[in-house]
C-alpha cells in the first residue's frame, strides 16, 4: 500500500523555482491498480521518482506499507526499496546482459547465492512468459518482450508495490494489451499495489481501478473508473470514453448524447425511451461495455420532435443522462486537449 | 656539428634483427608497465571525476573542478615538456633519470591524464536511466559504478584504451630520445643521428606493425564485449552470402 501525504517537490531556487508536485494526497490500496494521467510536463515521472525516493520530496511524506520513506537515510532506503518494484519507460535493460542476467540484477545486489538466483530468475522469466528467451540480449528482444524482462526484474525481490512509469508507451496495441493483462494477473496473484503512470486513456480503461489526473503538479480530478464513467459531469469520465465517429442524424431530427449513470439501465432503454416520449428515436452510434463487471456506456441518438425537458426527464428515469450532442462534442474536445 | 662528424657506418642488414627486436621488447615492456598503471589508476579516477560532476553519485562541484583541473594540466602539456619538467620527481621515485624505469613515470602521468578523460567520456555515454534502475534495484554506490556504469561502458572504454595504448607507443619513442631505450631510441640514434636509412625503415615497419596489431586487438575486444556487434556481423554476412 502506498500513501502520499502532502507530497511536494520543488526544483530550483529563486527565479527558477518550479513547484512540480504540489501537496499531493492519495493512496493506493493493496491489490489496487491506480492510474495517474496528465499532459507532458505535469509531473508524472517526478511523482514516480518521489515514490521510490530516487528524488527526495521537498516536503510531505511517502508511506509504503506504513513506513515513512522520506525519513530514511540512503542506506535504509536501499533496504526499503526492496519492497518497491519499478518498471521503467525505456525498459532500462543493461545492453551487455542477457534477459536472465538483467532479471538477476536486484538479487545480485542483495548478495543472493548463485544457485538461488538461477532458480528465482528462471521462475520469474517463466512468470512473464519468456522462459525460452533467458539467454537473449535486449537487442534480440521485441519492445514488448523487453518490457516483460523489466517487469520480471521489478518482481525479483518480491515487492508489495509496483511503480510503472509509461511502461506501455511506444508499444503496439497487442503488446500493450498483453502487458496490461500480465500486470492485472500479477496484481490478482500477488496482491500488489500498482501505481500506473501513463498518458494513454484507453490503457487506463483496460488496466486501472482508479485514476487521477495530474495537471501542473496538482491532482485536479480522481476517482474510481466506473464512477467517473457514470458521472456525465466528469472530465476524466469523458476523456476515458473512446470518442468514435457515428452516423449523422436525419435532417429533421436533433442529435443527443446519452450516457449510463446508474447500474440499472434496462437493456431495452432505446425502445422504452421512444415509447415514453411517443416519438421516433434512432440509434446513431453506441458503445456499451462492462468495466470490472459493471455496465457502462454511451450512445448518440437522433430524436424527431421531442420536448427537451421531457426527453431529459425520461432519460433520467431510465438511469441515463441526455444532453444535446453539440454541447457534448465541445466539452469532449476541450478535455482531450487537457488530458493528453 | 657533432652529428655530421660521425661517419655514416650503416648496420649490415643481417644484424638489424638483433638490434631491433630487443628494442621492440623494451618498448613493449615500457608500454605494458605504463598501461597497467594507467588502467589501475585511470579507471577509478575517471569514475570518480564522472560521479563528482553535477548529476553524479557523489556530486561535489569544488572537488570535481579541482581534480578536473589537475587532469587538464596533465593533458595539456606536450609530452616532451612534461617529461623534462618532472625529472626531479622521476629521480626521486626511481633513483635515476634515464632508462625504462625513468620513462615509465612521465608516461604514466600523461597516460593517466589521457585515460581519465577517456573513462569519463565513456561513462557519460551510458544512459542515465541505468543508474536509476540500479538504485531502484537496491544497489550500493560501488555496485552502481561497477554494474551500471563501467560494465555498460566497457566496449567504449576498451576502444579508448586502444587509442591510449597507441599514444603511449608514440610517447615511448619520444622517451627514447632521452635514453629510455626501445624502438624510439634505435630510430633516433641509428636512423636520425647516423643517417642509417635501413635501420630507420626497419623501425618504421616495426612501429606500424605494432600499432596495427594493437588496433586490431582492440577492435576485436570491442566487438567481443558488444553483444549487438557480435550477432549483427554474422547476420549481415549471411545476407550478403545469400545475395551472391
Ligand atoms: N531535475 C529537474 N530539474 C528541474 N526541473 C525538472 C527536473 N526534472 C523535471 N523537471 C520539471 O518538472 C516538470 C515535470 O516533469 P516530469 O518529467 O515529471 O513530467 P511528466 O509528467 O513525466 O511528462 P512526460 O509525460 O513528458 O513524461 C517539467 O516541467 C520539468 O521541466
Ligand atoms: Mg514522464
Amino acid at each position: 500500500m502506498i500513501s502520499l501525504e502532502q507530497l511536494t517537490k520543488v526544483y530550483g531556487h529563486g527565479e527558477q523555482r518550479t513547484v512540480v508536485l504540489d501537496r499531493l494526497d492519495f493512496s493506493v490500496d493493496a491489490g489496487e491498480i491506480f492510474a495517474v494521467v496528465g499532459p507532458s510536463g505535469a509531473g508524472k515521472s517526478t511523482l514516480a521518482q518521489c515514490v521510490n525516493l530516487l528524488e527526495r520530496p521537498t516536503s510531505g511524506s511517502v508511506l509504503v506499507n506504513g513506513e515513512n520513506l522520506s525519513r530514511l537515510t540512503e542506506k535504509q532506503l536501499r533496504v526499503a526499496r526492496r519492497r518497491i518494484g519499478t518498471i521503467f519507460q525505456s525498459d532500462g535493460l543493461y545492453s551487455r546482459r542477457t534477459a536472465a542476467q538483467n532479471v538477476a540484477l536486484p538479487l545480485e545486489y542483495l548478495g543472493v547465492t548463485a544457485a538461488e538466483t538461477r532458480a528465482r530468475t528462471a521462475e520469474l522469466l517463466d512468470r512473464v512468459g519468456l522462459a525460452t528467451k533467458a539467454g537473449h540480449y535486449p537487442h534480440q528482444l521485441s519492445g514488448g518482450q523487453r518490457q516483460r524482462v523489466g517487469i520480471a526484474r521489478a518482481l525479483a525481490l518480491r515487492p508489495s508495490v509496483l511503480l510503472s512509469d509509461e511502461a506501455t508507451s511506444g508499444l503496439d496495441p497487442d503488446s500493450t494489451r498483453s502487458i496490461v493483462a500480465l500486470l492485472k494477473e500479477l496484481r490478482d496473484d500477488l496482491g500488489l499495489s500498482i501505481l500506473f503512470i501513463t498518458h494513454e486513456m484507453d490503457t487506463v480503461l483496460q488496466v486501472a481501478d482508479s485514476v487521477a489526473r495530474l495537471d501542473h503538479g496538482r491532482i485536479v480530478e480522481s476517482g474510481r473508473i466506473v464512477e467517473l464513467l457514470r458521472d456525465p459531469a466528469s472530465g476524466l469520465g469523458r476523456a476515458l470514453r473512446p470518442a468514435r465517429s457515428h452516423e449523422r442524424a436525419a435532417a429533421d431530427a436533433t442529435e443527443w448524447f446519452v450516457s449510463y449513470t446508474s447500474a440499472t439501465v434496462p437493456a431495452d432503454w432505446l425502445t422504452r425511451l421512444a415509447d415514453r416520449l411517443g416519438v421516433t428515436v434512432s440509434l446513431l452510434g453506441a458503445s456499451i461495455e462492462t468495466v470490472d463487471g459493471a455496465t457502462v456506456g454511451h450512445a448518440s441518438i437522433g430524436v424527431v420532435g421531442a420536448d427537451h425537458e421531457h426527453l431529459i426527464a425520461a432519460a433520467r428515469s431510465l438511469g441515463l443522462d441526455a444532453r444535446p450532442a453539440q454541447a457534448e462534442q465541445a466539452a469532449q474536445a476541450e478535455i482531450l486537449e487537457r488530458v493528453a | 656539428m657533432s652529428i655530421l662528424t660521425i661517419p655514416s657506418k650503416n648496420v649490415p642488414i643481417d644484424q638489424i634483427p638483433a638490434l631491433v627486436f630487443p628494442a621492440l621488447l623494451d618498448t613493449l615492456l615500457m608500454v605494458g608497465i605504463v598501461m597497467v598503471i594507467v588502467v589501475l589508476v585511470g579507471i577509478p579516477l575517471g569514475a570518480l571525476v564522472h560521479n563528482l560532476a553535477p548529476g553524479g553519485l557523489f556530486e561535489n562541484p569544488a572537488l570535481h573542478s579541482t581534480i578536473s583541473w589537475i587532469v587538464s594540466i596533465g593533458r595539456s602539456l606536450p609530452f616532451l615538456i612534461l617529461m623534462a619538467s618532472i625529472v626531479p620527481f622521476t629521480r626521486f621515485i626511481t633513483g635515476t633519470n634515464i632508462g625504462i624505469a625513468a620513462a615509465v613515470v612521465p608516461m604514466s602521468i600523461a597516460g593517466i591524464a589521457f585515460f581519465t578523460r577517456i573513462v569519463e567520456n565513456s561513462l557519460r555515454g551510458v544512459p542515465p536511466t541505468l543508474v536509476r534502475v540500479a538504485k531502484a534495484s537496491g544497489a550500493s554506490p560501488l555496485q552502481i559504478i561497477r554494474t551500471a556504469q563501467l560494465s555498460e561502458a566497457l566496449p567504449s572504454i576498451i576502444g579508448g584504451l586502444t587509442i591510449n595504448t597507441i599514444a603511449m607507443i608514440e610517447y615511448s619513442a619520444i622517451a627514447g630520445t632521452i635514453g629510455a631505450g626501445g624502438i624510439g631510441y634505435v630510430a633516433v640514434t641509428y636512423g636520425y643521428q647516423r643517417f642509417d636509412n635501413t635501420v630507420m625503415l626497419a623501425t618504421i615497419v616495426i612501429l606500424v606493425a605494432t600499432v596495427a596489431s594493437v588496433q586490431l586487438l582492440g577492435d576485436r575486444l570491442v566487438r567481443l564485449t558488444t553483444p549487438h556487434a557480435q550477432t549483427r556481423a554474422p547476420r549481415a554476412s549471411r545476407r550478403e552470402a545469400s545475395l551472391v
